[in-house]
């Protein structure tokens, strides 16, 4: 039994026009710069939050 | 038994075809402009100083919530929306967004801006902005929009937050130059909205939104603006008054008011034809311009001060 798509599995998928394609990549892009840059300011927020007290505290 | 369906029933037409730009778009980014404007006033007014990355932070929250209530407005109107000429282009009428993805949108960016400002500032601030979001979306989408023509006049409340909000972000606690700059855009949304409404009133009416001039008529329309603008003019001068502001803001503010009340008086005066169309609109561009002078002279001479100017 094959683990892999045939040819004929591959027709009964979900096509995605070129524009539906193009549109999905942009939004993901978007999404991942925008994530990043979060992640980036709550990392900043922290430092601006705590600055050197950040690791005066008891372990 | 598979959790994912085989796909078989899926019409590929639904796909979303949105891109970022009409996300963006949700948000209203020229609403969101003047939020952040207005916002960081109340910022720079506020007696202490903010770190830079926490002021960043806040007024980034602040735009974040104000956005979020702008997709819950579109999604709650989009009916009104698709038969307003100035709103048939928006992402959800337009069909570039499903109803659901602005709803998903906005309540995701509610809680995450309230967490947001709350992490970076204060849970005070976050507050504030929690009910701001709340006031926008249900208060006056769900509730005054559709019910009463006083609903700009409540609901511009929502508008005139983000002052004290970003206030409350420096400080913790809710100041009275922080009231005062509340109260101005408060004071100003009747004017500047029955303004536009009186040259858009056709539009207003077949969307069945119950604005001033297709409820109580265009002349006592005419009238609420010109007490409106009255009450505004003094107020707009109070921070001066009250000593939040310098001499300089004294005299810009009462000139510009001045010029507004003219404004006012001549949309009283002229009722018909093109003329008093024109009038409208003037008061509706100079209404902007007027809020925008008075913020921008409150932030440039707090940053001078801040500078040591």
């Amino acid at each position: 039994m094959a683990d892999h798509p045939t040819e004929n599995d591959k027709s009964t998928g979900i096509r995605l026009t070129p524009e539906q394609q193009k549109r999905r990549r942009a939004r993901n892009l978007a999404l991942g710069l925008t994530i990043g840059f979060f992640a980036l300011l709550f990392y900043v927020i922290t430092w601006a939050k705590l600055g050197a007290g950040m690791f005066d505290r008891p372990l | 038994m598979s959790l994912v369906s085989d796909q078989k029933g899926f019409d590929p037409a639904l796909v979303s075809l949105a891109g970022p730009g009409d996300y963006f778009e949700l948000l209203k980014p020229r609403v969101m402009s003047l939020v952040i404007f207005t916002a960081l006033a109340g910022l720079l007014i506020a007696p202490v100083k903010i770190n830079p990355v926490l002021g960043f932070t806040a007024l980034l929250a602040i735009a974040i919530g104000a956005g979020a209530s702008g997709a819950l407005n579109m999604w709650y109107d989009a009916d009104i929306d698709a038969v307003m000429s100035r709103t048939k282009t928006r992402p959800i009428p337009s069909g570039r967004v499903q109803p659901g993805e602005a709803l998903a949108f906005g309540l995701f960016l509610s809680v995450f801006s309230v967490m947001l400002l709350g992490i970076a500032t204060n849970w005070l601030a976050a507050g504030l902005l929690a009910f701001t979001i709340f006031f926008y979306a249900v208060v006056y989408s769900m509730w005054l929009k559709r019910s009463t023509p006083q609903n700009i006049v409540i609901g511009g409340a929502a508008g005139a937050f983000p002052p004290v909000v970003a206030y409350a972000a420096a400080t913790g606690s809710i100041g009275l130059s922080s009231v005062v700059l509340f109260a101005i855009i408060f004071m100003w949304t009747p004017p500047h909205f029955w303004a536009l409404a009186l040259v858009k009133s056709q539009d207003y009416a077949a969307a069945g939104v119950p604005m001033m001039p297709n409820v109580k008529g265009p002349d006592r329309t005419r009238l609420e603006i010109l007490i409106y603008t009255i009450l505004l003019v003094p107020l707009g001068v109070s921070p001066w008054v009250l000593g939040f502001t310098s001499p300089v803001y004294g005299v810009v503010s009462a000139v510009c008011g001045l010029a507004m009340l003219a404004l006012a008086i001549r949309v009283w005066l002229v009722r018909t034809g093109a003329v008093a169309d024109r009038a409208a609109k003037q008061l509706f561009g100079f209404s902007i311009l007027y809020l925008f002078i008075l913020f921008a002279v409150v932030v440039v001479e707090n940053v001078l001060v801040r500078w040591g100017f």
